[in-house]
């Protein structure tokens, strides 16, 4: 199903949020500012966006350590998510988790995950409780290309499809696992292609067409919700920078790089909505300066936020 | 009170907390119309039905990793792994997931599941499928590890470990299924983290959890009749440890052996006497002594596989080493 227009500039919102938040995050690590790992979704903002646009606050997703823009997808609060980055007291997690770790229950959101392939039995077991309840909520498992050589890829699949399970496997296929590119790590293509051995559709699009995932995902949806089991949605996309800042991507050819940043999501979309009479280019263009202001704010934010007391090292550990 | 064995009292605690609680679910490989490998969930299905007892393909990754997903999604699943050996294959879902969610996520997930699992040697099953293998979840800091050693603390624990909004480590011992005890009728609650006195004794205190259990008290008797009397505790569950009344039993006696069916080096033996080193120095008045299995696989051969197990006369000798 096609998104109507005012999905279709939520979705132009949540794509311009998610790269504004992601160019800071640049800007933030190269300074100094931000401690640990950071993994950026630059480039790949319409595969998380054009999913999330179909689901609700009772559907869940699982992430990835690539994850910030999962998680603004499903609405996650920039604010506390900048703070997190920061290793602050009012980040998501009160600073104890960090980028790879960021979640919020209440929104559906299990989990970002420093672990490759480690969201997909947790995905299907979020289902199992979807289905288990009789509600009509799905679960979506974001992962990678790499992850989908990962034998928790097989076990999830396999559960997920002989239990008919309202959950969405979207493979965010960038092209490389680290260093290492899909054509040195699988035998196949399209990693679409594999749910066939499930008995559940596969369906491989252009990652960086919004449209076209929104589409699959609709479908997708819809048929989880029907009780039809899961469905395997690959996306080709690519990272526009390296798998974390500070990896200066030497093992990417400069002439592939180049004709994927001609294919931004984000200016195609803007072209879209222009064609359709949907907003003019100026319209646009506030949208998106709003939107920095907004990311300027969480970062004061989070700067402004106080560290985490020591004592808390001791906390949560288990829930009484 | 009835008598039960320790596996049909394991089976009555699932019980009354599926018929308590609807969020409560149990899954694994031939959970269902079969029983169980060992038996321990016969009967379930045909109680409970199949959307409640649910047959797993051979798939201990999904199993655990679908149980943390419906945790924290708000089920209470059971999951059973088939043999303790093979929480090698789900070892990702247990150390990364299970466990550190809650800590991570900033103490705003709650995870109540319950890993059901056997241990133990005793059936010439050789190395893979005979291991005791609490230490490494004791090593993990989030989960909980139960391991009882009688009937009723098999029904007591289980429904505790199901209430409880963490991840529970429920190791069960294969050879102990068939072992008949006394156990509290409808709804009977063991607190995890208390210790229980299953002997008392003056000269020595004797720790000894799951199937050790009843060799410790075994010994314990021979010990009286040398003259020796020796104080059985049982911890119950490892994680949370009761060291306080470890402690309070070794004030009494001054004198600990510590007897686990785990092999010795990084054994969970270990940290309970560097615990007493620590904290009750001043308590003892010999060194303390453990009685393990050695640092090898398990044998085969049922010549060697008991001459591999931690035995009461070993447990003896240890004592009277003391002496």
């Amino acid at each position: 199903m096609e998104p109507t227009k005012d999905q279709l500039l939520d979705i132009f919102k949540t794509m311009s949020t998610i790269r504004a938040f992601e160019s800071k995050a640049v800007e933030l690590f190269a300074a100094g500012k931000l401690p640990g790992f950071v993994h950026l979704y630059l480039g790949e903002e319409a595969v998380a966006t054009g999913v999330c646009a179909n689901l609700t606050i009772k559907d869940y997703i699982t992430s990835t350590h690539r994850g910030h823009g999962h998680l603004i997808a499903k609405g996650g609060k920039i604010d506390l998510m900048m703070a997190e980055l920061f290793g602050k007291k009012t980040g998501y997690c009160k600073g104890k988790g960090g980028s790879m770790h960021i979640a919020d229950v209440d929104l559906g959101i299990l989990g970002a995950n420093g672990i490759v392939g480690a969201g997909q039995p947790i995905s299907v077991g979020a289902a199992f409780a979807c289905k288990y309840r009789k509600t009509d909520s799905v679960t979506v498992c974001f992962f990678g290309d790499g992850a989908s050589n990962r034998g928790t890829f097989h076990e999830s699949l396999n559960m997920a499809s002989v239990w008919k399970l309202p959950v969405i496997f979207v493979a965010e296929n960038n092209m490389y696992g680290i260093s290492n590119s899909q054509k040195t790590s699988m035998n196949v293509a399209d990693i679409a292609d594999r749910a066939a051995a499930y008995g559940i559709p596969g369906v491989a699009v252009d990652g960086n067409d919004v449209i076209a995932v929104f589409e699959a995902a609709s479908e997708a949806v819809k048929r989880a919700r029907r009780g039809d089991g899961p469905t395997l949605i690959e996306c080709k996309t690519w990272r526009w920078r390296g798998h974390f800042e500070g990896d200066p991507s030497v093992y990417k050819k400069p002439e592939d790089q180049e004709s994927w940043l001609k294919k931004d999501p984000i200016p195609r979309l803007e072209a879209k909505l222009v064609d359709l009479k949907y907003a003019t280019q100026p319209e646009l263009d506030k949208i998106k300066s709003e939107i920095k202001a907004q990311v300027e704010d969480a970062v004061k934010f989070a700067e402004e936020s106080a560290l985490p007391d020591i004592e808390d090292v001791l906390t949560d550990v288990y829930a009484n | 009170m009835a008598e039960m064995t320790y596996a049909e009292a394991i089976r009555d605690g699932m019980r009354q907390e599926m018929k308590r609680d609807r969020n409560v679910y149990l899954y694994g490989e031939d959970v269902g119309i079969f029983g169980g490998c060992f038996g321990v969930t016969a009967g379930l299905f045909q109680e409970f039905g199949p959307e409640r007892v649910i047959d797993t393909p051979i798939t201990e990754t999904a199993i655990a990793g679908s149980a943390v997903g419906a945790a924290a999604a708000g089920l209470r699943p059971i999951a059973e792994i088939m043999f303790v050996d093979f929480m090698g294959v789900c070892m990702d879902e247990i150390l990364n997931q299970a466990a550190k969610m809650r800590y991570m996520f900033g103490g705003k997930a709650k995870l109540p599941m319950v890993i059901r699992t056997p241990c133990g040697a005793g059936f010439s099953a050789a190395a893979q499928h005979s291991q005791t293998l609490e230490a490494w979840f004791t090593h993990i800091p989030g989960l909980k590890v139960v391991m009882p050693g009688t009937a009723a603390d098999g029904k007591g624990l289980m429904e505790a470990a199901i209430r409880d909004d963490n991840p529970v480590i429920f190791i069960e011992h294969k050879v102990l299924l068939g072992a008949k005890g006394e156990v509290p009728e409808g709804e009977y609650l063991v607190p995890i983290g208390k210790a229980d006195i299953k002997r008392e004794g003056t000269d020595v205190t004797i720790v000894a959890w799951s199937l050790m259990l009843s060799k410790a008290l075994a010994a314990a008797e021979s010990l009286a009749q040398e003259g020796i009397s020796a104080e059985v505790l049982d911890p119950r569950s490892l994680v949370p440890l009761d060291k306080e009344a470890i402690l309070n039993s070794v004030k009494k006696t001054g004198k600990l052996v510590i007897v686990h069916e785990a092999v010795r080096t990084s054994g969970f033996g270990g940290e309970i006497a560097a615990i007493v080193a620590d904290e009750g120095f001043d308590l003892l008045d010999a060194p303390i002594k453990r009685v393990t299995a050695p640092d090898t696989p398990i044998p085969f051969s049922p010549v060697l596989e008991s001459a591999y197990i931690p035995s009461e006369e070993k447990i003896i000798k240890a004592v009277k080493e003391l002496f």
